[in-house]
């Protein structure tokens, strides 16, 4: 706080001063300097530069379908908005994000500031993953014994009440002889029952020494050609089993056969 | 040419065969005509025997119905009244004249209402015999108070053939019919005849086609149905031995077909020792009951054997080369053997010695023969024929050994096979689908009064025995 003396003493100054500078001696006139070059306009501010991107990456770059890989990216500078494409959308300025593209795929990161707009892609490979590995294979199928008589053995057929053997009954059994020894090779202890059978005509107990007969022959064929004796049994159902219960030639004859079945 | 051909032929056949009928089993199949004729009225029983005899009445029809020995007179034409016992025969009192009753009819003799013996030798009954009685319980069981009166005689003393009392073991319906077959047998045997009661018909019988077939036995008439074997595989080809104690027949229960020897009663396995062979089977037994014949497929199929009844000391009647099947030795001699045969083309029946020489065929080569089978007085054979069918469509006929004459007994409904005569010769088991399946079916020895004995399931290869 000043006192009042002071504000005196301040005041008094203060007027001595201009009463003393009024005193001059006045200078002769002259024309007056050119004003000063105005200032140049300010220079506008400097553009700052346009945002960096110093990483944009996608590791690994080759992948399998299926796989997947990551984006790397950092964005520096001004930046307002990142964003990458591949409906990714905004991203942070720095970040990762996994993809698991299905076809290969080029990323593009734009990033966005004051200074502009930058961008950068990254191509991630994907290529089709090589077929699964087949499922292991099948046991391989067993055939029996059985499956095999069933399956590769066919019936010889006959005439009425007469055992010989047709010559299409020859090709079949030459036949029949092939798949006993292969058969019978492949089951050492297998035994093999010719069965003899007859259609519905004659009597029963003639049949049953008709089928005897019809079994026999064939027997007889099939050791002829190299099929062991020992491995062989026959049997007559005469008309007793009947695989054909009409009353026609065509059943009669599906009935005049050797039929083969696994032995007991 | 065909017709010409025919014609005498069957002439030859209808002369040959009224002849041949005769000849079988000494006349015991006679033309209806000849048969004497019997009143065979209803018996009735004292108290509660009376419910035991719808069986008796209808076991006594059977029986005498169906021997062939006897035509049975309409019931319908009886006289009102029946005599039960020996005492009601009564002569009429009326006189011997009268001319008009009192209603006016005419009066045509002295009628007794039945209660003497004219009521029944005249008409409308016109009987040659009558057979009456009644039955009652007496100390629990069923008793028969059986006669047989000649009707056609003057007096009930000069008529009386059987005047009897039949014991049966229990009373009911068994035993009534068990007395019914006592009193036919005995009104038979006064005609020459042999009662059927008492045999059996052995045969094969499967429930359906997917059931392994067995061997089952019947009485005579189809009744007492029931299984000897009980395998539970397939067995076929039965025989009985002639004095009706053991059977032999053929199974598969062992894989292949084998010959098995039973006794009856016990059934028991008797063991029989089969040749190594693929085939044995349809055993039949010599009339001393002391060896076997069958089929063997032993050195090659087949051939006749014949060998002890545990199969031992077993002999080749016939060579290998041809299916010889069936055998049958001669009842009555021993020294012959039926059997059927492929040796000439087709199967045919053949007779040969025992020791297998002197083979002739019997049958004239047409059509398939098969299932040879003895009368029991050793000079006829039945056998199933196609003779004049389709393959396949069996008849049975009859044949004369001697002569060879024939006569076909069925004709055609369905197949007809397997025939076995009863062992009095008088009646013909046979197998036949006349009923759409196979069933076993008993006639006369002519071929007529065929009557079903089995319909359940299916029923194969009768064989009558003791």
């Amino acid at each position: 706080m000043l006192s009042s003396k002071q504000r005196i003493l301040i005041a008094s100054i203060g007027l001595s001063l201009v009463v003393f500078a009024g005193c001059k001696k006045k200078a002769p006139a002259a024309t007056p300097p050119p004003p000063p070059v105005p200032a140049p306009a300010p220079a506008p501010p400097p553009k700052p530069p346009a945002p960096a991107v110093t990483q944009f990456t996608v590791e690994p770059s080759a992948i399998q379908r299926g796989q997947s890989s990551t984006l790397r990216w950092e964005v520096s500078g001004d930046i307002s908005s990142v964003s990458i494409d591949q409906s990714i959308g905004a991203v942070q300025n720095t970040g990762n994000r996994q993809v698991s593209p299905q076809d290969s795929t080029t990323y593009t990161l734009t990033a966005t500031g004051g200074g502009g707009t930058s961008t950068a892609s990254a191509t991630v490979t994907v290529t089709a993953p090589p077929p699964p590995p087949p499922p292991p294979p099948p046991a391989p199928i067993q055939k029996t014994a059985a499956d095999r008589i069933a399956g590769e053995l066919q019936d010889a057929y006959f005439d009425y009440d007469k055992s010989s053997l047709r010559s299409e009954a020859q090709t079949t059994l030459t036949e029949d002889a092939t798949a006993l020894k292969s058969i019978l090779s492949d089951f050492p202890s297998v035994t093999i029952v010719i069965e003899g059978h007859c259609d519905e005509r004659g009597s029963a107990e003639y049949n049953l020494g008709l089928g005897d007969r019809r079994a026999s022959s064939a027997r007889d064929f099939l050791v002829q050609l190299g099929v062991p004796s020992d491995k062989i049994h026959t049997i007559s159902y005469g008309k007793e089993r009947p695989q054909c219960t009409e009353s026609t030639e065509s059943c009669w004859q599906k009935n005049r056969r050797a039929h083969f079945a696994p032995g007991q | 040419m065909r017709k010409i051909f025919l014609v005498p032929c069957a002439l030859a056949l209808l002369s040959g065969s009224t002849w041949l009928l005769a000849q079988i089993s000494g006349n015991v199949v006679k033309e209806g005509a000849n048969r004497p004729r019997i009143a065979l009225p209803e018996l009735r029983g004292t108290g509660d025997a009376q419910s035991y005899m719808g069986a008796f009445n209808q076991t006594l029809q059977e029986d005498i119905r169906t021997s062939g020995f006897l035509d049975v007179a309409p019931s319908t034409m009886y006289p009102k009244s029946v005599p039960q016992q020996v005492s009601d025969w009564r002569m009429p009192q009326a006189p011997a004249r009268l001319p008009k009753s009192r209603r006016g009819e005419m009066v045509a003799a002295p009628d007794g209402g039945g209660y003497w013996l004219t009521d029944w030798a005249n008409p409308p009954a016109r009987a040659n015999y009558l057979a009456f009685g009644y039955t009652a319980v007496q100390n629990g069981v069923l008793v028969l108070y059986g006669n047989l009166f000649d009707v056609t005689r003057a007096n009930p003393t000069d008529a009386q053939m059987l005047n009897k009392r039949y014991l049966a073991s229990t009373a009911d319906d068994k035993g009534a019919r068990d007395l019914a077959h006592q009193f036919a047998a005995d009104i038979l045997a006064l005609f020459g005849g042999q009662s059927l009661a008492g045999t059996h018909i052995y045969y094969v019988h499967q429930a359906s086609k997917m059931t392994p077939k067995e061997i089952w036995v019947m009485d005579f008439d189809g009744r007492n149905q029931r299984q000897i074997t009980h395998f539970n595989a397939l067995t076929i080809e039965p025989s009985v031995s002639p004095d009706g104690s053991k059977i032999a027949f053929t199974s598969y229960t062992k894989g292949r077909p084998m010959i098995f020897m039973f006794s009856v009663d016990p059934v028991r396995d008797l063991r029989f020792y089969n040749q190594v062979a693929s085939m044995n089977g349809q055993p039949s037994f010599t009339p001393d009951g002391k060896q076997i014949v069958y089929s063997s497929s032993a050195g090659g199929c087949c051939r006749v054997f014949i060998a002890n009844l545990d199969g031992s000391g077993f002999q080749a009647v016939t060579s290998p080369g041809s299916i010889d099947a069936e055998p049958k030795v001669n009842p009555k001699t021993g020294q012959t053997i039926l059997f059927s045969s492929g040796r000439s083309g087709p199967e045919q029946v053949y007779l040969m010695s025992i020791n297998g020489t002197d083979i002739e065929r019997l049958t004239d080569g047409t059509g398939e023969a098969s299932n040879p089978v003895w009368n029991p007085d050793g000079q006829h054979l039945a056998f199933a024929w196609t003779r004049g069918y389709a393959q396949g469509r069996f008849n049975i006929f009859i044949m004369d050994v001697g002569s060879r004459q024939y006569v076909q007994l069925t004709h055609d409904e369905g197949r007809n096979e397997n025939p076995s005569f009863a062992p009095g010769g008088t009646h013909l088991a046979f197998m036949s689908t006349r009923s759409g399946r196979e069933q076993i079916y008993t006639m006369l020895a002519d071929g007529s009064g065929p009557r079903a004995l089995t319909a359940q399931g299916y029923n194969y290869s009768p064989v009558w025995g003791k």
